[in-house]
């Protein structure tokens, strides 16, 4: 079947760029580099027989930590039909150069090395928002890692962001990696559920972040 | 403008202060009148700004002995709204807790009579009064508009934007001419916090909740989505059956006492209530019905030019975009919504808005936001106004 022009205000168009978005951030992102979707300019949908729902989009991208920096995309986000466990595939491009971030990521790699005890912190932000500056990069991390979560765990029903880190503890390594254990809360938009995940992230200024094991968790009792 | 504060030895000295008030505007303090300044007394008085160097010279000239008691009156005077946050703890640019903003609401009202009337439309579920502000020029056959802000618990910048929309009618009523004409023409019914035993909650236990705080039968889980609890459509689509789950439609429509004594105001005042708007976050959007079916309300192409207007109006002041259309195409499907009610009783136009911002801090919006979100917020509010002003039915 062609491919149906969507208008940018549609609900499904946006969750699908709130997608790509996730899995591009997880892929270039960085504790010094995050990225957030601006807006979606233009959004085309296929829908493919046995195999499921294509989605064409054009997205402007900014960087969360200077929001005059933006870079245009493109995106392809296909929702695989039937077998929820699959993630849906993603590709995408870039127009144009992101900021160099390599200063910044190795200032905060060598002060984490040189930690002598490991670092611990709740609650990120606080509840009236507030994050210390020194954790920005821990939130950015976090940022980037839950990305991977997002694509993994995303449907044309779906639609996930992150809504605080409540809890992050640093595991010291031998080898040149940072390890950070995680429990965050996912705000899942369309059933409006808090949900908590605790994911283990791995990060080294060249090598990038790797989320390398997830779980998600219970609910509270009370809820 | 500058205060003075003179010492004066001697008859000569008094004078001195008597020829300067007759030559000149002289607001005295201390004493009241220019008629009771005598030898060896302390006198304070109000110059206006451009005449102040004048007098300090002639000050300086005549030998008189003086200095500067307040250097910039406005600042004192705006300090002072400072200093009154800290004993009374309410800031228009902090978020507040339910105790400060219940205080708020008597003081609000108190301090300017002509203006604000407050009066209670039920009780929550945890027994505490629901307070509501009726705003306006008093007035016969006034038509109105119905606000509400803090439906879900932890969206704590919805009633901080109720706040700052009270706080910019008394303050600008006189003074901007949009205002004025909206409070003499209109009466504004503003719900500072509709779900106010979730909003305690969201400080003391739980930031993250979202519901009412009602026990559920038969269930351990806690609470009502109050945004699926009205008679909307109920229950059909893109709400929950499961008391556990955020979007729990409820036992019945309106089985929450708070949207009940919503929904009978409504209902009570019906024929002078003209646009209803419900106000939440994140994803700065703003919709309107409907969202419990894709079908397109009757004055669709006059909702959506009001929508696409108003969202203009947001981003003219610091480029902060919003996307509209009807709630179920533009967000999700969703039955049992407030604004899809409130426009089936015949409120013309109903609109609902998700402020700031589109997920960076989502429900968590650090304070500094709190004033630009709500400045932006307040033009397009304005702009509806005064359109719904405009096209009275």
């Amino acid at each position: 079947a062609a491919a149906m022009e969507l208008p940018p205000s549609h609900g499904v168009a946006n969750r699908a760029a709130a997608l790509a978005t996730g899995y591009l951030c997880y892929r270039r992102g960085s504790p010094g580099r995050g990225l957030a979707l601006r807006c979606l300019r233009r959004a085309r949908r296929q829908d493919i027989d046995d195999v499921g729902h294509k989605y064409y989009l054009e997205l402007v991208l900014e960087d969360v930590l200077d929001k005059d920096s933006t870079v245009n995309c493109t995106a392809e986000v296909l929702y695989h039909l039937g077998n929820k466990n699959i993630a849906p595939d993603v590709q995408f491009t870039l127009e144009g150069e992101l900021k160099n971030t390599e200063e910044a990521d190795n200032i905060f790699y060598s002060r984490i090395k040189s930690l002598e005890k490991e670092l611990v912190a709740e609650n990120i932000p606080d509840s009236h928002g507030n994050v210390p500056p020194e954790m920005e990069p821990v939130r950015l991390l976090a940022w980037v890692a839950s990305g991977y979560l997002i694509w993994q765990n995303s449907t044309e029903n779906t639609k996930f962001q992150l809504a605080q880190i409540k809890r992050v503890k640093q595991v010291k390594r031998s080898d040149e990696y940072l390890e950070f254990d995680y429990t965050i809360l996912l705000h899942e938009m369309v059933s409006q559920e808090i949900i908590p995940w605790q994911m283990t992230v791995l990060w080294h200024p060249q090598h990038g972040v790797q989320v390398t094991q997830d779980s998600r968790q219970p609910k509270h009792a009370s809820q | 403008q500058k205060v003075f504060r003179v010492i004066l030895q001697n008859d000569e000295q008094v004078e001195i202060i008597n020829s300067l008030a007759s030559n000149m505007q002289v607001d005295f303090w201390q004493p009241d009148s220019v008629t009771l300044v005598r030898p060896k007394m302390q006198v304070d008085f109000r110059i206006e700004a451009d005449l102040s160097s004048e007098v300090e010279d002639f000050l300086k000239e005549s030998g008189v002995e003086y200095r500067v008691l307040i250097d910039n009156l406005q600042d004192a005077v705006d300090a002072q709204f400072d200093s009154k946050a800290r004993t009374t703890g309410h800031s228009y640019e902090k978020y507040n807790n339910w105790e400060t903003i219940a205080a708020w609401t008597a003081d609000i009202a108190a301090q300017n009579p002509d203006l604000v009337s407050r009066s209670v439309i039920g009780e929550t579920y945890e027994g505490r009064p629901m307070y509501i502000l009726k705003m306006g020029k008093s007035g016969s056959n006034k038509k109105a508009i119905f606000m509400d802000c803090g439906f879900h618990a932890r969206e704590w910048i919805s009633p901080a934007f109720c706040q700052w929309f009270v706080k910019e009618a008394v303050e600008t009523y006189g003074k901007d001419t949009v205002m004025t004409t909206l409070l003499d023409n209109l009466d504004f019914y503003v719900l500072p916090v509709v779900n106010i035993d979730g909003y305690v909650y969201t400080w003391t236990n739980d930031r993250m909740w979202r519901k009412t705080r009602s026990k559920n039968a038969g269930s351990r889980c806690i609470g009502t989505d109050p945004n699926r609890n009205f008679n909307a459509g109920w229950c059909t689509l893109g709400a929950s059956k499961s008391p556990c789950d955020s979007t729990y439609c409820g036992s019945a429509p309106e089985s929450e006492k708070e949207t009940k004594a919503l929904a009978d105001f409504i209902r009570e005042h019906l024929s002078t209530i003209k646009a209803y708007l419900t106000i939440h976050s994140y994803s700065q959007l703003l919709l309107f019905p409907y969202s419990y079916t894709y079908k397109l309300p009757s004055n669709y192409e006059e909702l959506n030019s009001i929508a696409r207007a108003a969202s203009k109006e947001l981003a003219s002041l610091y480029n902060t975009k919003y996307t509209y259309g009807p709630g179920a195409t533009t967000i999700y499907p969703a039955a049992g919504g407030s604004d899809d009610w409130a426009y089936d009783e015949g409120i013309k136009y109903s609109f609902t808005f998700e402020l700031r911002d589109t997920g960076r801090y989502g429900f968590i919006l650090p304070e500094s936001q709190i004033k630009p979100t709500c400045e932006e917020t307040l033009l397009a509010v304005k702009y509806i106004a005064n359109y719904v002003l405009e096209h009275l039915y």
